[in-house]
C-alpha cells in the first residue's frame, strides 16, 4: 500500500509538471495577431520582436530546455570576467555561504551554549538578540561596505550576519531546556563540566541545535543572491542580476531554477546531519 | 548501637506561603540509617518524601537540619550515594552498555577501555539483560529500562542506593519479578538502601525498616516500623505468614486514617520527633508493646 501511494503520488507529480509545461507553452506560442495587445512602454523597453508580437520574449518551455542544455553541457567555462559558466557562479556563491556560514556557526555555537548555561548571560543578551535578529540581513550592507572595504567580504558578512541568530537562538534555547533529571544523573555521578557539556548537554540539544543550523542555511541561501545582486561581480545572484540587463529570459529561469535545486541539496544534506544526532526517548 | 552511615537530623523544608509567612512541608525530620539497611519511606503525596530523598542525593537543599554522613554534612551530590530514578532517567542517546559505563568511568576515570567494558557486563548480567547491551533506551520496555537504571546505580558500588519509587511507572507483573530481583541484590550485596514509595505490599516486601509519615504540611515521621516478616520472604509466599495481615494492616491503618489525624493521636501525649515510637507488627499481640527510650513499655497504639 505504500509503495502504491509513492507511485500515485509520484504520477500526480509529473501530471502537475506537464500541466505546468503545457500551460506555459500555451502562454508563450507565437501570436499572429496586431502589435496592439502590447504595452508600448513595455515594447519600447524590451524592443524587437517582443514588440512586434510576432513571438513573445518570454520564452517556450523548449527554448528553455535548450538553454538549460547549453548551460549543462559547460558549466565551468571562464571566458573574462563577465562571462562565466553557471557552475561558476554557483561555486562562488555556494563558497561565499558556506565561509559565512561555518563563521557563524563556530560563534553562534560555543555562544549559545554560554547563553543556554547561564540564565544571567540569557537575561543580559536578550534585548540585543530580540533587536538585531529582525534586521534584514541586506540592511547591514552599507556598514559592511563602509566598514570591510571590500564588496565580496562584506558579502560574506552578511550571510555571516543573517546566519547567526537562528543558530544563537536554538543552541541556547537547546541548552537550556536539557532535561533536568539528565543533569540531575550528571550530578550525581559528580560529572565534571566539560564532561558534562560534551557528554550530556551537546547531545541532549544537539537535535534542536541542527534546527537551528538548518534555517540558517536555507536564510543563507535566500540571502546570497540578493546580497551578490547588490555587490556584483561573481556569483549566482550576479548573474541573475546580469542575464536581466541581456534580457535573457531563458537564463533567468535557468539561474532560478539552479537555485532552487542546490538549496533544496543544501537543505537535505543539513536534513540527514539531524537524523544522526536524533535520538528518541 | 552502631554508628549509624547516614544520620538525617532536624531537616526541614518550608516554602514562602503566598500573603507573607512560610509553608512548612515537613520539619523535624529525624532518622538514622545503619548500614546494611533497607529503609522505606511511606507516606502520602505532597508529605515531602521526595524532597527528603533529593536532600539525601544532594541535589536540593533543605531549609534546616542536615544530613551526617562519615560525620559530616553533605554538601552536594557524590558517587557514594546512587540514585535510582522515578522515570528511568537514561540519556536516550547512548546505549544501555553506553548509559552504565558513563556511570562507571565516572567512579573510575583511570579505569581502561576494556576494564570499563567487563565489570558493566557483569551488572548488566546481574539485572538480566544480557543481549540487549547495545539497544538504545528507546528500543526497551518500561521494566527493562528501570533494570539499566538499577544496573547503573549497582555499577558504581555506592555506600547508599537511593530509590524515588522505583517501581511505580512499571506494571503489576513486571513490577513484582523487578522488586523480587532487587530484593535479592540487595539481601546478597548487603546494600544500605533508602526508598520512597507508596505501596505497601513493595515496602513489606523490600524494607528492614518503614518509616511512616503523616499529611503535608507539616509532616513529620510518626513512627518506624520493623518489617516482622522473615528475611527469606518472597512476593509469592510471603502472605501466608501470620504477621502478614497484622504488618499490613498497621501500615494500611496508618496511611487511611492515622497519617491525617496524627496530629491529634500524640496530643497530650509524649512525643519526641528526634526518636519516633519503633513498632513490631506481630500476630499475637493486638497492642504491640514497644520498648521507650528509658526502657520501659510503652504502648504503640494500633487502631
Amino acid at each position: 500500500m505504500r509503495g502504491s501511494l509513492s507511485l500515485r503520488a509520484g504520477l500526480l507529480s509529473v501530471l502537475i509538471f506537464a500541466a505546468f509545461i503545457g500551460a506555459w507553452q500555451f502562454a508563450t506560442m507565437p501570436t499572429t495577431g496586431a502589435a496592439g495587445d502590447v504595452d508600448p512602454e513595455y515594447a519600447a523597453l524590451v524592443s524587437g520582436a517582443a514588440a512586434q508580437g510576432a513571438k513573445s520574449a518570454f520564452p517556450t518551455p523548449a527554448d528553455v530546455g535548450a538553454t538549460i542544455w547549453g548551460h549543462l553541457k559547460d558549466p565551468f567555462y571562464v571566458r573574462g570576467a563577465n562571462d562565466q559558466g553557471v557552475g561558476v557562479q554557483l561555486a562562488y556563491s555556494l563558497g561565499r555561504v558556506l565561509l559565512g556560514y561555518l563563521l557563524a556557526a563556530a560563534v553562534a555555537t560555543p555562544l549559545g551554549f554560554l547563553i543556554g548555561m547561564s540564565p544571567l548571560v540569557y537575561r543580559a543578551l536578550d534585548p540585543f538578540i530580540q533587536v538585531l535578529k529582525p534586521i534584514s540581513p541586506l540592511a547591514w550592507m552599507p556598514l559592511a561596505l563602509y566598514t570591510i572595504k571590500d564588496s565580496g567580504i562584506s558579502a560574506i558578512f552578511v550571510i555571516f550576519i543573517c546566519s547567526l541568530w537562528p543558530m544563537l537562538i536554538n543552541t541556547a534555547f537547546g541548552v537550556a531546556s536539557v532535561r533536568k533529571e539528565w543533569l540531575n544523573v550528571a550530578a550525581t555521578l559528580e560529572v565534571g563540566a566539560l564532561r558534562k557539556a560534551f557528554l550530556v548537554i551537546l547531545p541532549a540539544a544537539a537535535p534542536t541545535i541542527m534546527t537551528g543550523m538548518r534555517i540558517s542555511i536555507g536564510i543563507a541561501w535566500l540571502v546570497i543572491v540578493a546580497a551578490e545582486m547588490l555587490v556584483g561581480g561573481t556569483g549566482i545572484g550576479y548573474f541573475v542580476w546580469n542575464e536581466w540587463n541581456n534580457l535573457s529570459i531563458g537564463n533567468i529561469i535557468t539561474a532560478i531554477l539552479l537555485i532552487g535545486l542546490v538549496g533544496m541539496a543544501l537543505d537535505v544534506a543539513l536534513g540527514r546531519a539531524a537524523r544522526l544526532v536524533a535520538y528518541r526517548e | 548501637m552502631t554508628k549509624p552511615l547516614i544520620s538525617i537530623e532536624a531537616l526541614a523544608r518550608r516554602y514562602p506561603a503566598r500573603g507573607g509567612g512560610e509553608t512548612t512541608i515537613f520539619e523535624n525530620v529525624w532518622l538514622p540509617i545503619q548500614k546494611g539497611e533497607f529503609v522505606c519511606l511511606i507516606g502520602h503525596s505532597g508529605c515531602g518524601k521526595t524532597t527528603i530523598l533529593n536532600v539525601l542525593a544532594g541535589l536540593d537543599q533543605p531549609s534546616g537540619g542536615a544530613v551526617i554522613v562519615d560525620g559530616r554534612e553533605i554538601s552536594g551530590p557524590s558517587l557514594d550515594r546512587a540514585v535510582i530514578f522515578q522515570g528511568h532517567s537514561l540519556l536516550p542517546w547512548m546505549t544501555v552498555i553506553g548509559n552504565i559505563a558513563f556511570a562507571v568511568t565516572s567512579r573510575h576515570p583511570e579505569w581502561g577501555r576494556e576494564k570499563v567494558r567487563a565489570h558493566c557486563q557483569k551488572y548488566i548480567d546481574v539485572v538480566h539483560l544480557t543481549g540487549s547491551e547495545h539497544k538504545k533506551p528507546a528500543e526497551l520496555s518500561g521494566g527493562m529500562k528501570q533494570r539499566v537504571g538499577i544496573a547503573r546505580a549497582l555499577a558504581i558500588e555506592p555506600k547508599m542506593l537511593l530509590m524515588d519509587e522505583p517501581f511505580s511507572a512499571l506494571d503489576a507483573l513486571t513490577r513484582g519479578s523487578l522488586q523480587d530481583e532487587v530484593r535479592r541484590i540487595c539481601t546478597e550485596t548487603e546494600q544500605t538502601v533508602f526508598m520512597i514509595t507508596h505501596d505497601i505490599d513493595e515496602a513489606m516486601l523490600l524494607a528492614d525498616k518503614i518509616v511512616l509519615m503523616t499529611n503535608g504540611p507539616g509532616a513529620k515521621i510518626a513512627e518506624i516500623v520493623e518489617n516482622t516478616l522473615p528475611k527469606d520472604r518472597r512476593p509469592a509466599t510471603m502472605h501466608k505468614h501470620a504477621n502478614y495481615y497484622a504488618l499490613r494492616n498497621h501500615l494500611l491503618d496508618f496511611l487511611v486514617t492515622r497519617s491525617k489525624n496524627f496530629a491529634a493521636e500524640i496530643e497530650g501525649k509524649p512525643y519526641d520527633p528526634r526518636k519516633p515510637p519503633v513498632v513490631r507488627p506481630g500476630a499475637k499481640p493486638v497492642g504491640v508493646e514497644t520498648l521507650a527510650d528509658d526502657g520501659s513499655p510503652r504502648s504503640a497504639a494500633i487502631a
